[in-house]
């Protein structure tokens, strides 16, 4: 290995273990999101450059921490002297840099997801503006994850950070009465940043390197503070049973393997067992929510492991009861699915047929290839290659768009 | 920080408000402000008088005119301020949350822009 490559790893292994952790701190005492990710972004710039020659240091993150917080203050010195603002509002600056310690930055990330799903924060960017603030994903990947335009997303992005320094909103956990609610925009945040971790099995994106683990750890950091609350308990189930997935989910040749012909030996048995535990602690508190019953239906898919089949007559029975709930277009594909195993193909389609005016589908890959399928079933061979063509387009990943052509090119053997 | 909150209401319903249940508002309002001077946060309030009383300048063409009325005709309309001192937005929301005016109508909280 070459020395930069070396650096290069050092570099993107502190940026995945500390950049979260170094927003949340810079940010907490000014409230400047984006002041903070722009010196974090020098510091790691100055690391590449420093690293290679004088070697990685022994703390990374602290070296990016002090790094970083010079950066801060000299942005801060120049915006101030730009704006002709007193000498007072430097001073708090650097007062508030002096204070950080970086040989012991704390672990304020949860105090920044509070802030990022703030309800002052439109509901919609909570989700994207943890992925960048926390996991530092630039704004193009979250577009993609989140089906936008990058320009757009962007856009977005700059004026959420402005609004939190803004606003003042404050970087410190809820008071108690306010948790629940505030715990559920947190929720769904973190469950975003799984989903836009997911589609990179071979973990061949660094952006996304850690991506689901990262949002594990910081369903465990919930689970932790609030161990009574079972919706938290079921996103960190329903994590990891689709974690426990993730090797069966490519074959050897690197070949994509979808979850009905997965090998369930392959499964991480040790995940699915602290999540069947989870999900029985979520339980027994008995208030159902939107990620127990997403974690009940991936239990369900893992019992498979022990009885050998799938049982789609209780996963079409826990999708309806999340369609009741959340009324979500994406619910009702993977229940036309469930529908298609326990009624029929023709069932299922019918019910996918409902939602054909919805615009939020059309980009939608899984409404394609669960539609291509259905179709097929049904022997209606023109229709089908037409769907199969949408979910391919759709399709980022490579393994994924092969495993489609395979499925095509078996509803038209006369052709081609 | 500091922040305003903007107290709204519906003057018509008002108008009509009966007597004793306009004491009660009243007081609701003094046993506030008492509240908010106590907390040491309270930087200054102000009552308005109703948009019957507004006047509004405004350029209209090139040509500034003075127009009777308020700036804009709304259900609800802006009745008074209270300008807070409070670390963030979370206390500042929490004292708007115990407005009389978030029972009785909406408290817009807004921060001040610090020149």
């Amino acid at each position: 290995m070459t020395n930069t490559t070396h650096v290069h790893r050092a570099a993107e292994r502190a940026a995945r273990q500390s950049y979260g952790k170094l927003v949340a701190y810079l940010a907490a005492r000014t409230g400047d999101v984006a002041a903070a990710e722009d010196a974090l972004a020098d510091a790691f710039a100055a690391a590449l450059a420093s690293w290679p020659t004088r070697g990685v240091p022994k703390a990374p993150e602290a070296w990016l921490f002090a790094a970083a917080r010079r950066r801060m203050i000299d942005m801060a010195r120049r915006r101030y002297a730009r704006e002709a603002a007193t000498d007072q509002l430097l001073l708090s600056v650097e007062e508030a840099a002096a204070g950080m310690d970086p040989a012991d930055v704390p672990d304020w990330r949860l105090r920044l997801m509070f802030a990022c799903a703030h309800p002052a924060i439109e509901a919609a960017m909570r989700g994207p503006l943890m992925l960048q603030t926390v996991l530092g994903l630039d704004a193009a990947a979250i577009a993609a994850a989140f089906l936008t335009a990058p320009g757009a997303m962007s856009q977005r992005l700059v004026r959420a950070k402005r609004r939190i320094r803004e606003t003042g909103i404050p970087f410190r956990l809820p008071d108690r009465a306010d948790l629940p609610e505030r715990l559920d925009a947190v929720l769904e945040a973190i469950y975003a940043a799984f989903g836009a971790g997911w589609p990179d099995p071979g973990g061949l994106d660094a952006r996304r390197q850690g991506l689901l683990d990262e949002a594990v750890w910081l369903g465990h950091v919930v689970v932790g503070l609030l161990p009574d609350e079972p919706e938290g308990l079921g996103l960190l189930a329903l994590m990891l049973y689709a974690g426990a997935r993730r090797a069966a989910r490519r074959g050897a040749d690197g070949d994509y393997v979808p979850l009905s012909e997965q090998d369930p030996a392959l499964w991480d048995a040790a995940a699915i067992d602290e999540a069947e535990r989870l999900l029985q602690r979520a339980s027994s508190h008995g208030r159902i929510g939107r990620f127990q019953l997403e974690a009940a239906v991936q239990s369900v898919h893992a019992a498979r492991r022990i009885s050998g089949r799938t049982d789609w007559h209780a996963i079409l029975e826990l999708y309806d009861g999340l369609l009741d709930l959340t009324g979500s277009p994406v619910v009702t594909v993977n229940r036309a699915v469930a529908l298609g195993e326990t009624a029929g193909p023709a069932a299922g389609l019918a019910a996918l047929d409902e939602l054909a005016g919805d615009p939020r589908l059309a980009g939608y890959q899984p409404y394609w290839a669960a539609r291509a399928e259905l179709l097929a079933r049904l022997s209606r061979r023109a229709p089908a290659d037409a769907a199969y063509a949408q979910a391919i387009l759709l399709e980022p990943d490579a393994a994924v768009r092969r495993f489609l052509e395979q499925r095509r090119a078996r509803i038209r053997p006369n052709f081609v | 920080m500091q922040y305003m909150l903007a107290v709204y209401g519906d003057e018509r319903a008002a108008e009509s408000t009966p007597r004793e249940q306009m004491s009660e508002i009243v007081n609701a309002y003094m046993a506030y402000t008492k509240a908010l001077q106590d907390a040491k946060v309270l930087v200054g309030s102000n009552r308005l008088r109703p948009t019957s009383a507004a006047t509004t300048v405004r350029t209209v063409d090139g040509q500034t005119k003075v127009l009777d009325g308020p700036f804009a005709e709304t259900k609800e309309q802006l009745g008074g301020y209270y300008l807070i001192d409070v670390p963030d937005l979370d206390v500042a929301l929490d004292w708007a949350k115990r407005c009389p005016a978030a029972r009785y109508g909406t408290v817009e909280v807004r921060p001040i822009w610090v020149m």
